[in-house]
C-alpha cells in the first residue's frame, strides 16, 4: 500500500477482458514512472484467475472473487472497489469511460468523497496532485485540469493510450473482502443480443457513415447510393439510430460497433469521443462537415468543409463514372 | 408511477463556443443554449411510462441558460409539474453542486423513479445522475436505453447498453435513479402553438434550496480548442472538384477498383 500507487479497474464484459484494461495499464505505468509507485489492477469477478495472465503489465493483480460479481451490477461492484481503494490508498484510480465505468467511477468518487475527472486523455503527476487533460464539449474543446487531492478517480477515454504490452510478471493476490457482498437493488437479468440478419458492418471494407447532419430519413437514400457505387455499406452515429432510421447494428461507437474498414467516409458527423472510439482505427478516414471546427477533422486523414447532401450524390456519380472508365479500359 | 425528470441546459455545439477572459471557462453570455439531449430522452421515457401505467411526471431544473423555453416545451409535451430551482449565479453549477441542489428539491417529491440524462457534454469534474442518486441515497444504474414496468411490483426493467449493440436487461427495485442514454422512441415533437398555450397555463414552482459550498479539489487551468498535429488535409474547391479528387485518392489507394 502506497500513496504513489495507481489502481486500474480491469473491465470484464460478458466474461471477456475488455481492451480498455490494457490501455489503462499503459496510462498507469506512465504515471507511476513519475510517482515511483506500483501499478495495481483490480479484477472484480466470480473467478478472476482466468484473466490474471493477460494482466502481466501490472505489478500486482488483486483478484476479488465473489458470486455477486459474476455479472455486472453497480452496488456490489462499487462496494468491492471501495474496500480495495480504502486498503491500498493509491494516488489515482483509473477506470475506463465505458458503460460500466460511467456507473462505477462517479459512484466510487461519491462514496469515498474523492475527486473525479471525466474524459481524461492525458494524466501526469504534479507535486502532491495530478495534471489532467480532458475532452470537453464533445471534444470541441480540451481542458487542462489540476487535481489537488489524492486519491482521485480518473475516467479515461478509450483510445487515449496505446495498450500496454505485457513485459512484467504481475504478482497475483486473491483478496478476501471483509464480508461477502450483498446483491443490491439493481440486478443483472440477461443479455439481449442484436437481432441477426443485418449487414455486419465490422466485416465491411468500405463504410459510408452518416450523422445528424443528414437531417432527414429520406436523405439516407443518398448514402445508400454512394455505398452501392463504392461497394460498401451504410452505418451511422447514434442520433440516426435513436431516430429509428437505421437499426442499432449499424451504430458505430462506444455502445455500437468498433469498425476497422479500409475506408470510412463520415458525412455530417461531429466526431464526439464516443463515436470516434468506434472508427479511429479505420485505414483511411474522410470527413465531410460544414463546421470547420468539427472534431471529426482531427480524427480524419482527409476532410471537406462541404454540405454532405451535395457531396454524397456528386461522389456517387464520380465513383460510378470512374468504375465505368476502368471497366472499359480493362 | 410518479417520476421526476431532470432537464439541464447545455451549450449548443453547433454554434461557436467562446472562452471567457479568464481562459478557464466558457463564455456563458455568448453561449447558445439547448436542452441536454440525453435529458430530453429521459423526459420522453418518463412520458412513455406515464402513458403506459399512469402516475405523474415532474420536471426539475436549475434556472440556468434558456431554461424557461425548455420547461414550457416539457409542459406542452405532458409534464404535470415543473420545479425551477432559482440560482444566484446564472452560470450552471458544477455537477456536485447541481446534484446537491436538485436532491433537495427532489426529496420533497413523492417520486419513486428519477430519470436523468446519463451525460452532459459540459461536465468534467463529475457525472450528475450518480451524484444525485448518492444525494438521495438511492441506487443508480446508467447508460440506459429503454425502461419498462417490471414483472414484479415496485420494480422496473432497464436496458443497459454495452458495446456491439448488446444490452444487459437489469431489474431495478424502486426507488431508484436511472441515467438515460436513449428513450424507447425519439423525443416527441410538439407544435409551437402547444408550447405557447403551455406558456399561458403553466406555473413554475420555485423550491427553496441551500447552495452548497464549492468543491475546489478540481480546477480548470486552461480551456482551449485542440490544435491537432494530425488534423485532416482539407480538400478545397467546388463539390465536383472535391468529388473528383476523392475518387482519385481512392483509386490510387486501390480502394476504388
Ligand atoms: C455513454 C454514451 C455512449 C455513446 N455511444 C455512442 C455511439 O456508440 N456512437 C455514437 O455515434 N455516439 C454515441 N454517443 C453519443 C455521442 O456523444 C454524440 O452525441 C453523437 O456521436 C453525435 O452524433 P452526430 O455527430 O451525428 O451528431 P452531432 O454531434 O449533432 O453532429 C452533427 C454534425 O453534422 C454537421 N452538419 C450539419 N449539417 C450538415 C450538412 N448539411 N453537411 C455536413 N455536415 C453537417 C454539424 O456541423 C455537426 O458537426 C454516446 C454517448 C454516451 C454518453
Amino acid at each position: 500500500m502506497s500513496a504513489s500507487d495507481v489502481l486500474v479497474l480491469a473491465e470484464i464484459q460478458r466474461g471477456m477482458l475488455a481492451d480498455i484494461t490494457l490501455e489503462l495499464l499503459a496510462a498507469a505505468r506512465q504515471l507511476t514512472a513519475a510517482t515511483g509507485g506500483s501499478v495495481l489492477c483490480a479484477v472484480l469477478s466470480d473467478d478472476g484467475q482466468s484473466h490474471a495472465s493477460a494482466l502481466a503489465a501490472a505489478d500486482r493483480v488483486l483478484l476479488v472473487n465473489d458470486p455477486q460479481l459474476a455479472a455486472y451490477a453497480p452496488e456490489p461492484y462499487v462496494a468491492a472497489l471501495c474496500e480495495i481503494v480504502r486498503a491500498e490508498q493509491p494516488c489515482a484510480v483509473l477506470i475506463g469511460g465505458t458503460s460500466i465505468g460511467w456507473d462505477v467511477a462517479p459512484l466510487l468518487a461519491s462514496r469515498l468523497d474523492i475527486p473525479l475527472v471525466t474524459g481524461c486523455r492525458a494524466i501526469q503527476a504534479e507535486g502532491e496532485g495530478l495534471a489532467v487533460t480532458t475532452a470537453f464539449c464533445g471534444g470541441k474543446l480540451l481542458a487542462d485540469v489540476q487535481v489537488t487531492a489524492r486519491p482521485a478517480v480518473l475516467m479515461v477515454l478509450p483510445g487515449s493510450c496505446r495498450a500496454a504490452a505485457a513485459p512484467g510478471r504481475a504478482q497475483i493476490e486473491v483478496r478476501t473482502l471483509a464480508a461477502p457482498l450483498e446483491s443490491g437493488a439493481v440486478r443483472f437479468q440477461e443479455w439481449v443480443l442484436p437481432a441477426a440478419g443485418d449487414v455486419d458492418i465490422t466485416q465491411q471494407d468500405i463504410l459510408v457513415a452518416v450523422g445528424r447532419g443528414i437531417q432527414q430519413q429520406d436523405n439516407l437514400a443518398l448514402a445508400e447510393e454512394l455505398a452501392t457505387a463504392l461497394g460498401g455499406a451504410v452505418c451511422a452515429s447514434r442520433p440516426v439510430v435513436d431516430q429509428g432510421w437505421l437499426p442499432a447494428t449499424r451504430q458505430v461507437g462506444k455502445s455500437g460497433m468498433t469498425v476497422r474498414p479500409k475506408l470510412y467516409l463520415a458525412f455530417g458527423i461531429s466526431g464526439a469521443p464516443e463515436h470516434v472510439e468506434g472508427m479511429q482505427s479505420a485505414e483511411l478516414i474522410v470527413a465531410v462537415n460544414t463546421d470547420p471546427k468539427a472534431p471529426i477533422f482531427d480524427a480524419a486523414h482527409y476532410g471537406a468543409e462541404l454540405d454532405a447532401l451535395d457531396l454524397l450524390p456528386a461522389l456517387a456519380e464520380a465513383a460510378t463514372a470512374r468504375k465505368g472508365e476502368a471497366s472499359q479500359s480493362a | 408511477m410518479n417520476i421526476a425528470v431532470v432537464l439541464r441546459q447545455v451549450p449548443d455545439l453547433v454554434e461557436t463556443l467562446d472562452i471567457d477572459r479568464t481562459g478557464t471557462a466558457l463564455d456563458w453570455d455568448t453561449a447558445s443554449w439547448i436542452v441536454n439531449e440525453c435529458d430530453d430522452h429521459a423526459l420522453e421515457q418518463a412520458l412513455l411510462l406515464k402513458e403506459a401505467g399512469g402516475g405523474s411526471v415532474t420536471v426539475v431544473a436549475l434556472d440556468a441558460g434558456d431554461v424557461d423555453n425548455t420547461l414550457y416545451t416539457a409542459a406542452a409535451k405532458g409534464a404535470d409539474r415543473i420545479l425551477k430551482i432559482p440560482l444566484d449565479d446564472p452560470t450552471p453549477p458544477a455537477p456536485r453542486a447541481a446534484a446537491a441542489l436538485l436532491a433537495q428539491a427532489i426529496r420533497t417529491l413523492d417520486a419513486e423513479l428519477v430519470l436523468v440524462g446519463v451525460q452532459a457534454h459540459n461536465e468534467l469534474d463529475g457525472v450528475l445522475p450518480p451524484l444525485l442518486a448518492a444525494g438521495l441515497e438511492r441506487p443508480y444504474v446508467g447508460v440506459i436505453r429503454g425502461v419498462q414496468p417490471g414483472a414484479e411490483p415496485g420494480t422496473v426493467t432497464a436496458c443497459k447498453e454495452f458495446p456491439g449493440a448488446v444490452m444487459a436487461r437489469m431489474q431495478v427495485r424502486l426507488p431508484a435513479v436511472l441515467g438515460i442514454l436513449g428513450a424507447e422512441q425519439p423525443p416527441r415533437y410538439v407544435p409551437v402553438s402547444r408550447i405557447r398555450a403551455a406558456m399561458k397555463a403553466t406555473q413554475f414552482e420555485e423550491p427553496e434550496v441551500t447552495v452548497p459550498a464549492r468543491d475546489a479539489r478540481v480546477t480548470v487551468r486552461r480551456l482551449y480548442a485542440p490544435a491537432s498535429a494530425a488534423r485532416a488535409e482539407i480538400l478545397s474547391g467546388s463539390v465536383s472538384d472535391v468529388a473528383a479528387r476523392l475518387v482519385t485518392i481512392l483509386a490510387e489507394r486501390g480502394i476504388l477498383k
